[in-house]
C-alpha cells in the first residue's frame, strides 16, 4: 500500500480524543480524520465509535451518507469535474466524457495506475465561468477539453 | 505613495487566473523597483471581465479586464502610466453600465473593500447596523426587520421578522444562530461571494440576529465545495474578534457572541435547514419532521434563528437605513432587493443585484446579452436544480417570488441557468431525478425510490413509441404527483418541477407532439 495512505489507529485516535468533546464531534473528527490521512479507513470505524460511545453503525451510517468521505485511498491527484446545470449548458457532458477517457477512470474511481481519482461534484459556485473543474484543489474555470490535456500534462509531469 | 490596484481573491476570478495576474503584477513591480499595493478584493460580479484589475486613480478606480499574467509588464509602460491607455481599459468601473444600472444593498461593498480588512469596513459603512441595533430592544429590532418586508433569500421566501419574533419569544437558556451557507444550486453564487468578498456583512447580521433572540453561539454551515470562502470567513472573524465585534462584551454592551465556521461533507440535502440540523449534531443529514419548527426546538433541541447568508447579510443596511428604506425597492410582497445569479450559457455572467420586479428577459438578454455561443435562448432554469424550465416565450415573467410561482416555478436562490438552442430537455429532465436519487436522504420512499424510477421511466419515454410511451407519460407524471405530495422537504417536493415543466413545454424533446395531453 502506498505508505502516503496507510493510516495508523494511534493517529485517528489522537484526532477523536482531541475533538470528542466538542458539539457534533463525530462529523469533525471525520472531516479532521479525511483531511489528514486523505480517507476515512473502515477500520476507523470502531476506534471513533468507542471513544465517542456510539454504536459502529452509527458510524458507519454517518461515514456512507456524505459524498466526501472515501473508503479507500485516492490517487495521487484528485480531479473533481462539476456535473451540474450550468455547467451542463456550457459542455460539461462531453468535457466528462473526455475527462474519463484521458483519466481512465469513471467518476468515483482511481485510474489504473493510481494517479487520478476522478470525482463527480454538483456545483462549485463557479456558474459565471462554466464549465467548472477542481485539480488536487485549484479551481479552474471555462474549461474545454484542451485547456484540461494541458492542465493534467503539467500536473502528471509533477509541475 | 504607492499605486493600489485591486486584483479579486474571490474563487471564480480565482480559476480565471487572477492569482497568476496579481503575482505578475508583483514581479513587475519588484523588478522595476516600483512600489504597489495590490488589494485582493471581492469580485465586483463581472464575470465575463474576469480577472478584472483595477487601479486607483485621483479621479476614482479604472477597471481593465480581461487581464492576463502576459498583460502585466504593460501596465508598468510610460505611456500607460501617462495616460492611461490600454486596450483593456473598461473606464471607471462604477461607470460600467451591467453594475452601474445595479441596486446594490446587500452587495454595496462587494469587490470595494478589503474583505478581510475591519478598518476597510468600518470606513465603508459597516456595523453602523449592530451599532443601531445595540440601542434597541429585541422586539424593536425584529419590528424594524418585519417592517422592512425581507424574506429567506434561501428559496423558500419565508418572513425573516416571524422567524426571529418566534424564536425571541421563546425562554430558553441557550439559543443558537445558524447561517445556511450550504449554497448547493447549480447556476448560485450569491453566498459565496459575500462570504469571499464582504464577509463581516454577514458576520454582522448574525451579530444583530444573536442580540435579538438572546443567543451566544452562532455557526455558519459551510459547503466543504467553498474552501476559499473557509479562509475568508475565518480570517474575518479574526479582525472582528481583535476589533471587539464578537466574543465577550460586544462594544461594551455586556453581550457576547461568537461564530463558529462549520465545514458540510459534499450532501445537497444539507441546505435544507433540518438536515443541516443533523449534520451540525455531527449526525447522517435526515431532514426532520416539522413541527416542531427550529425556531422554536432547532439546534441540540433549542430555539435556533436559521437564515441564509444573503438573508442575513442584507440584515445590517435594513437596520443602518431603517425597514421603510428597504422596503421601498421591489414588487408586491417580495420587498428589497434579490441578487440575482446569471450563469450558464450567457455571454455576461454576473452577478446582479436588483429590486425585485426586473424580468427575466431583461436580465438575460440586457444585461447578459443573450448566450455565449450566439445561437439562440432555448430554455432557462430559474432557481436552482429544484426549479422549473421555462421557454424563451416566457422570459417576461417578473423575478418576484409570486410571479414565478404563478408561472409553475420557483424563485429559489435567485439563479438563472441560460441554455441554448442545442439543450436536450428530455436529458435534463432526467437528469433532475438522477440528481434528485444521488442526493436524496431517504427518508421519504417517494424521493428516495422514486428518483430511480423517474430515471427509469423517463428513459422509456425517450425509447419507446406508440402506447407504451404513452403509458410512461402518464406514470412520469403519477410518480411526480406521488413525490410532490409524498416528500418532507423540497427535494423529493420539488423535484418534479423541473421534469414536468421539461415535459411541458417542450414535448418535442420526448419525442411527443405539442398536445400529448
Amino acid at each position: 500500500m502506498d505508505t502516503a495512505h496507510s493510516w495508523d489507529e494511534a493517529a485517528v485516535e489522537s484526532i477523536a480524543l482531541s475533538l470528542r468533546d466538542k458539539p457534533g464531534a463525530l462529523m469533525l473528527i471525520l472531516r479532521r480524520v479525511q483531511d489528514t490521512i486523505g480517507w476515512v479507513p473502515p477500520d476507523s470505524v470502531p476506534v471513533i465509535a468507542k471513544i465517542l460511545n456510539l454504536s459502529r453503525a452509527e458510524v458507519h451510517g454517518v461515514v456512507t451518507f456524505y459524498h466526501d468521505f472515501r473508503h479507500a485511498p485516492p490517487g495521487k491527484n484528485v480531479i473533481k469535474v462539476c456535473r451540474a446545470e450550468s455547467c451542463q449548458s456550457m459542455g460539461a457532458v462531453a468535457l466528462a466524457e473526455h475527462v474519463k477517457k484521458s483519466l481512465s477512470c469513471d467518476f468515483g474511481q482511481t485510474s489504473p495506475d493510481g494517479t487520478f481519482t476522478l470525482d463527480a461534484v454538483y456545483c462549485f459556485g463557479n456558474c459565471a465561468c462554466s464549465p467548472a473543474v477542481m485539480v488536487n484543489g485549484k479551481l479552474l474555470g471555462r474549461v474545454t477539453p484542451k485547456s484540461f490535456d494541458e492542465v493534467i500534462g503539467k500536473t502528471a509531469a509533477g509541475r | 505613495m504607492s499605486t493600489i490596484i485591486y486584483i479579486p481573491r474571490d474563487s471564480s476570478a480565482v480559476s480565471m487566473g487572477a492569482d497568476d495576474v496579481a503575482n505578475a503584477f508583483n514581479r513587475e513591480a519588484q523588478r522595476l523597483g516600483v512600489e504597489l499595493r495590490i488589494v485582493r478584493n471581492g469580485s465586483r460580479g463581472l464575470y465575463w471581465l474576469e480577472p478584472m484589475v483595477e487601479v486607483e486613480t485621483p479621479v476614482g478606480r479604472i477597471a481593465y479586464g480581461p487581464v492576463h499574467p502576459e498583460d502585466a509588464a504593460s501596465f508598468f509602460k510610460p505611456e500607460f502610466l501617462l495616460s492611461g491607455e490600454h486596450r483593456l481599459r473598461l473606464g471607471p468601473t462604477e461607470e460600467i453600465p451591467y453594475l452601474k444600472n445595479q441596486e446594490r444593498l446587500t452587495f454595496a461593498r462587494v469587490g470595494i473593500t478589503d474583505p478581510v480588512s475591519l478598518d476597510d469596513y468600518l470606513a465603508h459603512g459597516g456595523y453602523r447596523g449592530l451599532d443601531r441595533a445595540l440601542s434597541m430592544s429585541g422586539a424593536q429590532i425584529v419590528e424594524e426587520v418585519t417592517t422592512s418586508g425581507l424574506r429567506g433569500r434561501g428559496g423558500a421566501g419565508f418572513p425573516a421578522g416571524i422567524k426571529w419574533k418566534t424564536t425571541l419569544g421563546i425562554e430558553a437558556k441557550q439559543k443558537y444562530v445558524v447561517c445556511n451557507a450550504d449554497e448547493g444550486d447549480s447556476g448560485t453564487f450569491s453566498d459565496r461571494m459575500i462570504m469571499e468578498g464582504d464577509p463581516l456583512v454577514l458576520i454582522e447580521g448574525m451579530t444583530i440576529a444573536a442580540i435579538v433572540v438572546g443567543a451566544t453561539d452562532g455557526y455558519i454551515y459551510l459547503r466543504s465545495e467553498y474552501p476559499d470562502a473557509f479562509i475568508t470567513l475565518n480570517e474575518a472573524l479574526d479582525a472582528a474578534r481583535r476589533g471587539g465585534y464578537l466574543g465577550g462584551n460586544i462594544r461594551g454592551s455586556g453581550k457576547s457572541f461568537d461564530i463558529e465556521v462549520y465545514v458540510g461533507a459534499g450532501a445537497y440535502i444539507c441546505g435544507e435547514e433540518t438536515a443541516m440540523l443533523e449534520s451540525l449534531e455531527g449526525k447522517r443529514g435526515m431532514v426532520r419532521f416539522k413541527p416542531p419548527l427550529p425556531a422554536i426546538a432547532g439546534l441540540f433541541g433549542q430555539p435556533t434563528i436559521i437564515n441564509n447568508v444573503i438573508t442575513l447579510a442584507s440584515v445590517p443596511i435594513i437596520l443602518e437605513r431603517g425597514g421603510a428604506f428597504y422596503k421601498d425597492y421591489g414588487m408586491g410582497r417580495s420587498r428589497g432587493t434579490i441578487p440575482i445569479q446569471l450563469a450558464g450559457n450567457v455571454k455576461r455572467p454576473g452577478l446582479i443585484e436588483k429590486a425585485f420586479g426586473v424580468t427575466l428577459r431583461d436580465i438575460i438578454y440586457e444585461y447578459g446579452g443573450g448566450t455565449a455561443s450566439g445561437r439562440p435562448v432555448r430554455a432557462v432554469q430559474v432557481g436552482g436544480p429544484l426549479g422549473a424550465y421555462f421557454p424563451e416565450s416566457m422570459l417576461d415573467v417578473a423575478m418576484d417570488y409570486e410571479a414565478i410561482v404563478a408561472k409553475g416555478g420557483i424563485l429559489g436562490h435567485g439563479g438563472i441557468v441560460v441554455f441554448d438552442d442545442t439543450v436536450d430537455l428530455a436529458q435534463q429532465a432526467r437528469y433532475a431525478m438522477e440528481f434528485c436519487a444521488i442526493e436524496s436522504c431517504g427518508k421519504c420512499t417517494p424521493c428516495r425510490i422514486g428518483s430511480t424510477r423517474g430515471v427509469e421511466v423517463i428513459d422509456r419515454i425517450i425509447a419507446t413509441r406508440g402506447a407504451e410511451k404513452s403509458a410512461s407519460v402518464e406514470l412520469l407524471r403519477d410518480l411526480c404527483d406521488t413525490m410532490t405530495a409524498g416528500s418532507l422537504c423540497a427535494l423529493g417536493g420539488l423535484t418534479p418541477l423541473p421534469v414536468m415543466s421539461a415535459l411541458r413545454f417542450f414535448p418535442g424533446d420526448f419525442g411527443l407532439s405539442s398536445n400529448n395531453e
